[in-house]
């Protein structure tokens, strides 16, 4: 470790935020390429992989399932954390019992629809630990911030929080997504700061 | 591949760094790459060794205080690997009441940060691909696209044959980053075309744009590239990254072909 003398924090340590992260108080967005832009009328969310039975939601049955409002700090790998954001959305427990996921399914892999996945162990995203949110600070959720609908899973890096989800898959087996084959963690605890692969 | 990029074999990581190490990076050298950046060059421990980096990859870097207290933050890398007398160049934007930019700032020759990289696997640039680059900067969002046009230019000596466009966006003149070089550039390769937008005020006898970027802008700009496949990177703030990742599908690329990364804020 090197001592860089003549630097001084500015900012007060906080025990809300994880190793190496810094308090954000606006809402950046990181994202690969352009923003897709899906109409509601055209939306559709699939849940399927091993299920009881593929299920197919469109806007107006999606968002007519019982929702949860949600407040939860946000931590993204590019070291921002943003305290108490406030969303509403679908926990991933109805999701489950919806469906019917079988014992055997290990993973979920989150697709979007300008083609990203991301993959999560099943155990963190049951138990309320994860949602499908479409309403962020009480407005609909922006397109630049996964809009219409997107998965929430605050207690790993953002990149896990899926944005513009189309898809969910019940897997057997771990399947790396998009960024976790391009040099991140594969599993993403900020507490542990499990940024890069090698963390 | 997830994403059916064009070029997605370019984009497997073949470096062979541990990005979990963190690594002493000393300071050759800084200079003042516009009146509110500063390029800031680094010697970073058994960075050629294990490899170097690529052109819009970028690296985190960390401080710690006497009292153990540490913060980290990203920053882009300016240059190609590997550079003359140094590895990284990062560019380092001012931020009023920042924590850690104001303390780069003042680094001398032969001080020394901790640094681990290099990170990024998507927003990356190598000279294996062959179509025109098409570059669009919004303020320091130059800094990873200067590593790739430094390549380019480095290729392009040794024969290779690309168009290059490079719009950046930016309030004032001042603001320019690597002015000289730029320069030098167009001069030099009539294969670059360097477009700037100034925002908020341009000096006597400005002859570049004097508006945001528009869709006017970026037909006349990169329109006639439409059927040649260009390989696009957009980097700037999250609204900038927006409007022209918007205007470029807009004017119909392939969303594929385009890249973005996006400041905070």
């Amino acid at each position: 470790m090197i001592i860089n003398e003549g630097f001084k924090a500015k900012r007060a340590p906080n025990d809300r935020l994880p190793p190496g992260q810094y308090e954000e108080t606006g809402f950046p967005v990181l994202s690969l390429g352009p923003t897709p832009l899906v109409p509601l009328d055209s939306w559709r969310f699939e849940v399927d992989g091993l299920v009881d039975a593929k299920i197919s939601w469109d806007w107006q049955q999606f968002s007519s399932l019982p929702a949860e409002d949600i407040v939860r700090d946000i931590h993204c790998v590019t070291k921002w954390s943003k305290f108490d954001t406030t969303w509403r959305g679908v926990s991933m427990d109805q999701i489950i019992s919806l469906a019917g996921v079988s014992p055997e399914a290990t993973h979920i892999i989150a697709h979007s629809h300008d083609g990203y996945t991301t993959n999560i162990p099943i155990e963190d995203i049951r138990g309320g630990k994860a949602w499908i949110a479409y309403v962020f600070g009480g407005a609909p959720l922006e397109p630049e911030h996964g809009g219409p609908a997107r998965l929430l899973v605050p207690h790993l890096y953002f990149w896990k929080s899926a944005k513009w989800l189309s898809r969910l898959e019940f897997v057997r087996g771990d399947r790396p997504g998009f960024w976790e084959t391009r040099g991140y963690h594969n599993y993403g605890d900020p507490w542990k700061e499990q940024r890069y692969t090698y963390d | 591949m997830a994403i059916p990029g064009k070029n997605s074999a370019t984009h497997m990581i073949d470096q062979k760094h541990d990005l979990g190490r963190w690594r002493r990076a000393t300071v050759v050298s800084t200079t003042k790459a516009a009146s509110n950046v500063m390029a800031i060059r680094f010697a970073v421990e058994g960075w050629r060794e294990d490899g170097g980096h690529k052109p819009g990859q970028h690296v985190d870097v960390r401080l710690t205080s006497a009292d153990g207290y540490m913060a980290e933050r990203s920053y882009s890398i300016a240059n190609p690997f590997p550079g003359d007398d140094f590895d990284v160049e990062l560019g380092v934007e001012l931020l009023e009441n920042g924590e850690v930019s104001p303390y780069l700032w003042q680094l001398q020759p032969g001080e020394a940060i901790e640094m681990r990289g290099p990170i990024g696997g998507h927003f990356i640039w190598g000279t294996d691909m062959p179509d025109p680059l098409v570059l669009v900067a919004g303020g320091s969002g130059m800094v990873p696209l200067m590593s790739m046009l430094r390549l380019h230019e480095s290729s392009a000596a040794k024969g290779a044959d690309r168009e290059v466009v490079f719009i950046i966006s930016l309030r004032t003149i001042d603001k320019l980053l690597y002015a000289d070089e730029l320069a030098e550039i167009s001069r030099r390769d009539a294969r670059v075309r360097i477009a700037i937008a100034l925002t908020e005020s341009v000096p006597d006898g400005w002859t570049g744009y004097s508006r945001r970027i528009d869709a006017q802008m970026f037909e006349k700009e990169v329109g006639r590239l439409k059927g040649s496949m260009p390989d696009i990177y957009i980097c700037g703030p999250t609204r900038f990254v927006e409007a022209a990742a918007n205007l470029l599908v807009g004017l119909g690329f392939n969303t594929h072909s385009i890249r973005t990364e996006r400041f905070g804020g």
